[in-house]
């Protein structure tokens, strides 16, 4: 029964946007899909908060520089999304190397507070783009093409985020079953520990924060081309607390916790929006209520044999 | 051109002031409780919506500051009994989710009792004009921002200086749990000092609500410079807050200035009038990140 429930929700997740289409929702497709990319970036993140143990605050920061890559190669002609989303992913992590070289220095507080504090120089940075629309964020003039595939439709866009959310929930399996994931949950229980014997720590950690980076740059450049534009509100430290938020909520170090986390909240917000105009009053008592109740998060609450 | 300095460098320090009065309660929610209070900034908001509603109500700014003062005392009080204590023991990420959450409540509490535009706070008639000091003209609202500010300042050096609540408070910055085995009641002493620092952003938020615009999300905006200047000094120093307040608020105000017009003589003015502002703001994050680098306890720790 339990190997039947992944591939069950994949199918469910697959026959969605038709489902949507038969019964004229269709609007609902593009809410799922902003949902899924979030909850992709969530993963990132919680890749690198729950299995690598580091608390980032400056995630958004990733996410928005691959949302702005794809945005700017647009802008320069560059449409195929076979050379703008691996660029973008490339931009991501190139930028979460250099940050994670200075920041894997310090540890706790001081961790939290330097990936904010290169985040907000990366949001600033992007402001002063004015070439690349400044403050106002740069338009897509179309969504990227991916020969042979049609992202045109929202149907097959949706369908696109679905497999690359699917992929990289799978390669976090993996990667926890691996030896670098063993090596990872060794580091967050010892570090000195695994110091002690012989693993490059520092080098671990850095690849763990990297890996989470380019994630997060692919659910970036997604997210452009869902959203048609490329913000610079996509790397305010706001965003950053949001995604940390949908980790927590869904609860840090299980594979689905981002998922979840950007489901639930996401979810929560547009029903709320649907009945008040103060969603947000909602929003914030229930998170109260999770942190204070749930202290591992909803996927805490999940029956036991289903954590991972 | 060194007038224009002299401006700037005593706005910086008027902004300095006022980010000292955020992070000296900041930092001592950080230092003794070792608690991620991401709601600090809801507070400051607090204090600028109560003073301006105070002073349309009586037509008095100084009313409106003392009422934002009393009011934000009692909100802090409150929070911490209710809300906060009940986080010290848990880990970072679950305080950052339970003050996260603060932050939507408050802003949608705030909009829904004044509403989503921005409110009016007019500095009073009598300080409205400029005066002159050091041979140019200078606004009268923005010296007693600085005479407030420093006075402030003061006031908390004395306090934690030089009496016996303010022992204690360095004693619970320096190690806790050795000050509670000592017989200190810690968590009495810290919803005192929450409500102090509820206080002080209410004067900061009444100060500056003339200057900057009353309105909803107001304290996300400054509540990560006031994390840049206790991580700057130290977390848990309130003397480092006020070394770090200064180099934060002197460079942030300093750099916005004068780095526009520094790069126009090494590169076009179109270049410098765009990367100028990203430069100056991105300054203090460098500064923070370059202390952080090679003192990773900031300038002046807490814990010996």
């Amino acid at each position: 029964m339990k190997k039947l429930v992944e591939p069950l929700l994949l199918a469910a997740a697959v026959a969605l946007p038709f489902l949507l289409a038969a019964t004229g929702n269709e609007f609902y497709t593009g809410m799922a899909t902003r949902v899924m990319i979030f909850g992709l970036a969530a993963t990132a993140l919680n890749l690198i908060v729950g299995y690598g143990g580091m608390v980032a605050f400056g995630h958004a920061a990733f996410f928005g520089l691959g949302a702005y890559g794809v945005a700017i190669l647009m802008q320069h002609g560059v449409t195929s999304a076979w050379i703008a989303w691996p660029a973008a992913v490339a931009l991501a992590a190139l930028a979460a190397l250099g940050v994670g070289l200075v920041s894997l220095r310090t540890r706790g507080v001081y961790f939290i507070m330097i990936t904010l504090a290169f985040a907000q120089m990366l949001y600033y940075l992007v402001l002063s783009l004015k070439n690349y629309g400044g403050d106002d964020g740069l338009p897509l003039a179309n969504r990227s093409t991916l020969a042979p595939l049609d992202l045109g439709s929202d149907t097959g866009f949706y369908l696109v985020t679905l497999a690359v959310l699917a992929a990289a929930l799978f390669a976090m399996k993996r990667l926890a079953a691996s030896r670098f994931g063993s090596a990872l949950a060794g580091i967050r229980q010892n570090e000195t520990r695994m110091e002690a014997l012989g693993y490059p720590v520092f080098g671990l950690k850095l690849a763990c924060f990297v890996i989470g980076g380019a994630v997060a740059g692919l659910a970036g450049a997604l997210m452009a081309n869902q959203h048609g534009m490329a913000s610079p509100n996509l790397l305010y430290w706001t965003q950053s607390g949001m995604l940390l938020v949908m980790v927590i909520l869904g609860g840090v170090g299980h594979r689905y916790g981002g998922l979840i986390g950007a489901v639930v909240l996401l979810g929560l917000e547009e029903v709320l929006a649907g009945v008040t105009d103060h969603a947000n009053l909602g929003v914030g008592l229930f998170l109260l209520a999770v942190v204070s109740f749930a202290p591992r998060g909803i996927a805490g609450l999940l029956p036991k044999g289903s954590r991972e | 051109m060194s007038q224009l300095i002299l401006e700037q460098a005593l706005n910086g320090l008027q902004f300095g002031l006022m980010l000292f009065l955020l992070a000296a309660g900041l930092t001592l929610v950080f230092g003794i409780m070792d608690m991620i209070n991401l709601s600090h900034g809801s507070l400051y908001m607090g204090g600028a919506y109560f003073a301006a509603a105070a002073a349309q109500a009586s037509g008095s700014f100084a009313v409106g500051i003392l009422a934002a003062v009393a009011g934000m005392a009692l909100v802090g009080t409150l929070l911490e009994l209710a809300v906060l204590r009940h986080f010290y023991k848990r880990d970072h990420l679950s305080q950052v989710l339970a003050t996260f959450a603060l932050i939507l409540i408050a802003n949608e509490l705030v909009r829904m009792v004044w509403g989503p535009q921005p409110m009016m706070l007019n500095p009073p008639e009598a300080l409205s004009g400029p005066v002159e000091i050091l041979g140019f003209f200078y606004p009268a609202y923005r010296l007693l921002i600085i005479g407030v500010g420093l006075a402030v300042a003061l006031f908390l050096y004395l306090l934690v200086a030089k009496t016996r609540v303010g022992m204690w408070v360095r004693a619970g910055a320096a190690n806790r749990e050795m000050t509670e085995a000592m017989g200190v009641n810690v968590r009495r002493l810290f919803t005192a000092i929450f409500a102090l620092g509820a206080a002080l952003c209410a004067i900061a938020g009444a100060l500056l609500g003339p200057l900057l615009a009353v309105q909803v999300g107001m304290g996300e905006n400054i509540l990560i410079l006031a994390f840049v200047v206790i991580v700057i000094g130290g977390i848990g120093s309130i003397r480092g807050a006020l070394v770090g307040s200064l180099l934060v608020g002197v460079g942030d105000t300093l750099g916005r200035a004068l780095l526009p017009t520094l790069l126009r003589s090494v590169a076009s003015s179109e270049v410098a009038s765009n990367l100028g502002p990203a430069l100056a703001s991105i300054l203090i994050y460098a500064l923070m990140a370059a202390v952080l680098f090679w003192k990773p306890q900031g300038l002046f720790p807490a814990r010996g």
